[in-house]
């Protein structure tokens, strides 16, 4: 699908904010999800990380892609290749940031190590090239897809920070309610199902 | 896929590989930033637990804070002073050390509400709440949700039994997670010092015994000990407030009980007795259980008189730190205790248990030196004492002010017992008469009764429901013979030929208008005299401090003095005109209770550690509570299985009265428990029944 007018964009951050959410509707980010999500503000900094390495990682894969393994014709293994490319940016970034940009590490800093291998991350590259987006439409993609997952986030650790003052089984407690409400989360998500078709 | 292929792929990923790992060092290199070796020295220094109780996210994180200067040198909250002073020898500061702070959990920021809190066999706010709906109107209070337990690093907090949480201080480390996180509010970092200088406010959570109580114990608390049979703790517990159980345990006229709100349902509890009971075990363990004291601190404090208000006051003094001296004018320590309580009721052998416990924390004293006689408060100062607490109590008996009253056979009531508690040779005649109507006037009589006289009578002004001895009191003299005449007040000492005291001659009275007081005022009845033939007369009409030492001392003519021969002092402080000489007890108040006289000494306690104290202001304390809390007060109460009270087992009148053995036998266990059971455990007065929307409880 080729994507020219800003209709088309604007359904496809849509699609990827809302009906295919990374986290609710592909549940990949599982991790993060049920790690960083007890605290409101640990949730929205993750999040905000995520947007940023992601659009990053993006570029950086889908350019990897293109000028290195399609001419090597070394498309079979792109995940693993993704994987370290993800991984050395990752590095590259805390690194950089650190020295350069020590209010934004400080804020993003913690997370970023826990960003290096995370599947939600290397989803989104993947789609991007499964779907044969131009290095435009992977970008708006990839941003709209980590604003979904900030979204998600942000949404789950509203409703465990509550978790800790309700009257919960002690059965369920922890982990087990979490795992309950992110299904419910993800039931009340398919609303958006049909929506938008990409 | 050929073997060339799996080849091709395998050099280019390597390839990328090394890229990757060239572009990441190469950008280590650019990128490297300067790190403080102070860093590694300080994370050295730390525990290297890593257990997070700091706040940050492992011991490398908390030295970065260190050396940033976001966090203290007392950073951990695990390693305690040792690893403090490493930490600031690696940051090149000096450590004053604080003082140990632990966990306590306060439900005692409440607002309180004027609904007056119902008993349905329900205790407190959170079950009034399940059975009523309404709600919990305090912003307050646990909700035993067990936040704390759970976020305590060192698992030194438990929700227990009653589902409210329950510290162990023994391995709390006063790190304050759990006060962080506790989504009410309720739990606070105390230190010692803290606790024993607090003092009731109106809006703590305060049951009507615990608003009475002179010494501010925490009643409820040690009697939900007791019933656990938690008996060294609920020691514990007075003794956070009174040095004396022993001595409050048999003499106490437990001003706490008459608004004993079970009271409104059957009977008040024992409380009085069960603080006997839980003393009485340290006392036949025969060994004083542990107290902590802080470190000295290097002051020097002179307490003169060694009676109940100067031991409390050295007991809290030396447990804050301080150098204590307590100078005595007769030759025991004890006070009105010693030689104003009569053996039947106090025992000497107790008593000097109980004093041996204060002065094993390291008080010192110094017996038959009288102020003014031996020394001088100048002396005092002299000797480097830094603040002076005046508690020479009231050792004068009032006169009668009737024609004869000082002949040979016309005693004065605390003379009499003085005498009795110096176990000198205390003569007394067959038939004796002693005036007044107070607790001195019924010990004077009890004990002449066990000295061998026959026939004792209480000559008293007004009528039996007048009398200001307590009713018991009373009661236990009946029960040993001793008779009453009301309506009766001296008016000439009859003497024979050689000056000695023959018979009392007494007009009659009736009863008039209330006074000042309260009491109907007694008016003599014109021509009524009447001839009381007996061997002795003894007064107990009253007893006043011996001032006289001050107008002549270089520093004590400085103090004021009422007119009614009292000392006078700031009311909250109890700071006298000269800055460094506070005062408390019998001198201060006139003669009142061992209890409050002790409630004084831990006022004085207070007062005098935060003049000593460079960092600290003196600030006046809480007022003390002098009428009940409207609200708490509650005439009836629903709900109560009737149980009767226990009542303390005595000895029989008639063999008692051949000794000074002591009348009162103590509770069993089994009594113990069981009146412990009846406890309410009031206090609580945060439910609001019109409050019907769950949405306005604030979570």
């Amino acid at each position: 699908m080729e994507y020219n007018s800003l209709t088309d964009y604007l359904l496809l951050i849509v699609a990827a904010v809302f009906v295919k959410n990374i986290l609710l509707a592909q549940y990949l980010g599982n991790c993060p999800f049920l790690g960083v999500s007890k605290k409101m503000e640990t949730a929205t900094g993750m999040g905000m990380a995520v947007v940023f390495v992601l659009v990053l990682a993006a570029v950086f894969t889908w350019m990897t892609y293109t000028y290195i393994l399609v001419p090597l014709k070394l498309e079979y293994m792109k995940t693993v290749t993704f994987i370290l490319v993800i991984a050395a940016l990752v590095q590259f970034v805390e690194m950089f940031m650190k020295k350069s940009m020590p209010a934004l590490y400080k804020g993003l800093g913690v997370f970023l190590p826990l960003i290096t291998t995370n599947c939600a991350v290397l989803g989104v590259c993947l789609i991007n090239i499964d779907k044969e987006y131009s290095i435009m439409t992977a970008t708006v993609f990839s941003f709209a897809s980590a604003v979904g997952f900030a979204l998600a986030l942000a949404l789950f650790a509203g409703l465990r920070e509550r978790f800790e003052i309700a009257a919960i089984p002690k059965s369920f407690e922890g982990t087990a309610i979490g795992l309950i409400t992110a299904g419910l989360i993800a039931m009340a998500f398919f609303g958006f199902a049909g929506m938008v078709n990409i | 896929m050929g073997i060339t292929e799996i080849i091709y792929a395998t050099v280019a990923m390597l390839g990328l590989g090394f890229v990757s790992a060239a572009v990441l060092s190469l950008a280590s290199k650019v990128f490297q930033i300067e790190e403080d070796p102070r860093i590694e020295a300080v994370e050295g220094a730390l525990l290297g637990a890593n257990c997070g109780g700091c706040g940050y996210a492992g011991c490398a994180a908390a030295a970065e804070a260190v050396v940033r200067g976001d966090a203290g040198v007392d950073v951990c909250t695990a390693g305690g002073a040792t690893i403090a002073i490493g930490v600031a020898t690696v940051m090149g500061m000096e450590v004053k050390i604080k003082e140990r702070e632990i966990a306590q959990l306060g439900c005692r920021k409440g607002f309180r509400i004027d609904q007056k809190y119902k008993y349905e066999g329900i205790m407190d706010c959170r079950a009034a709440v399940e059975m009523w709906e309404g709600a919990r109107n305090c912003g307050r209070a646990c909700i035993g949700l067990g936040t704390c337990e759970k976020s305590c690093p060192f698992g030194a907090i438990k929700i227990g039994e009653n589902g409210l949480p329950v510290i162990d201080a023994n391995i709390c480390t006063g790190c304050g997670t759990c006060v962080k996180n506790c989504p009410k509010d309720v739990l606070e970092l105390v230190s010692m010092t803290q606790r024993l200088l607090s003092f009731n406010k109106l809006d703590d959570c305060l049951a009507p015994c615990r608003q009475t109580c002179p010494a501010q114990i925490d009643i409820p608390t040690y009697i939900e000990q007791i019933k656990h049979g938690q008996y060294k703790e609920a020691l514990m517990t007075i003794k956070e407030r009174n040095p004396m159980p022993l001595t409050c345990g048999r003499v106490c006229p437990h001003p706490c009980e008459y608004v004993c709100r079970r009271g409104a349902a059957d009977e008040p509890v024992n409380i009085n007795h069960l603080k006997r009971y839980a003393a009485d075990i340290e006392l036949r363990s025969g060994e004083h259980y542990p107290i902590d004291c802080n470190p000295d601190t290097g002051h020097k404090v002179a307490i003169i008189g060694g009676g109940p208000a100067g031991l409390s006051a050295a007991f809290f003094l030396r447990r804050l730190g301080h150098q204590v001296k307590i100078f005595e004018m007769m030759p025991k320590l004890g006070g009105m205790t010693r030689y104003g309580i009569p053996e039947y009721r106090l025992p000497k052998a107790v008593l000097d248990f109980e004093i041996d416990g204060t002065l094993g924390l390291g008080v010192e004293t110094e017996c038959n030196v009288k102020l003014g006689r031996d020394f001088t408060l100048q002396d005092l100062r002299a000797q480097g004492f830094e603040a002076i607490f005046l508690a020479i109590g009231a050792w004068k008996s009032s006169p009668m002010r009737v024609e004869g009253e000082d002949c040979d056979g016309a005693l004065a009531g605390i003379e009499f017992l003085e005498k009795e508690g110096l176990n000198a040779d205390n003569p007394i005649g067959d038939r004796v008469a002693i005036i007044g109507g107070g607790n001195t006037a019924i010990d004077v009589a009890r004990t002449a009764l066990r000295l061998g006289a026959k026939e004792v009578t209480i000559v008293y002004r007004r009528t039996r429901k007048e009398m200001p001895a307590e009713w018991y009191e009373i009661e236990e003299a009946e029960h040993e013979g001793i008779k009453f005449h009301f309506l009766a007040a001296p008016s000439k000492i009859i003497t024979d030929e050689n000056g000695r005291f023959k018979a009392l001659e007494y007009l009659k009275m009736e009863l008039g208008e209330p006074d000042a007081s309260g009491r109907r005022r007694p008016i003599p009845i014109e021509g009524s005299e009447t001839i009381m033939e007996l061997d002795n007369i003894v007064a107990a009409i009253g007893q006043k401090p011996d001032l006289a030492p001050f107008p002549e001392d270089e520093i004590g003519k400085d103090i004021e003095l009422t007119r009614w021969q009292t000392i006078i002092g700031d009311d909250q402080t109890l700071q006298t005109a000269v800055p460094y000489v506070f005062t408390g007890g019998d001198c201060f108040t006139g003669a009142l209770t061992v209890v409050s006289a002790i409630g004084a000494g831990r006022r004085a306690a207070r007062s005098i550690h935060l003049f000593l104290d460079e960092d600290a202001e003196l600030t006046p304390p809480p007022k003390p509570l002098i009428k009940n809390i409207p609200e708490s007060m509650l005439p009836t109460i629903y709900g109560v299985v009737r149980r009767p009270r226990v009542e303390m087992p005595e000895m029989e009148p008639m063999v008692r009265v051949k000794s000074f053995d002591e009348v009162a036998l103590g509770l069993s266990e089994e009594a113990a428990k069981y009146e412990a059971s009846r406890c309410l455990q009031c206090g609580i007065l945060c439910y609001n029944q019109d409050i019907h929307t769950p949405a306005e409880i604030e979570i």
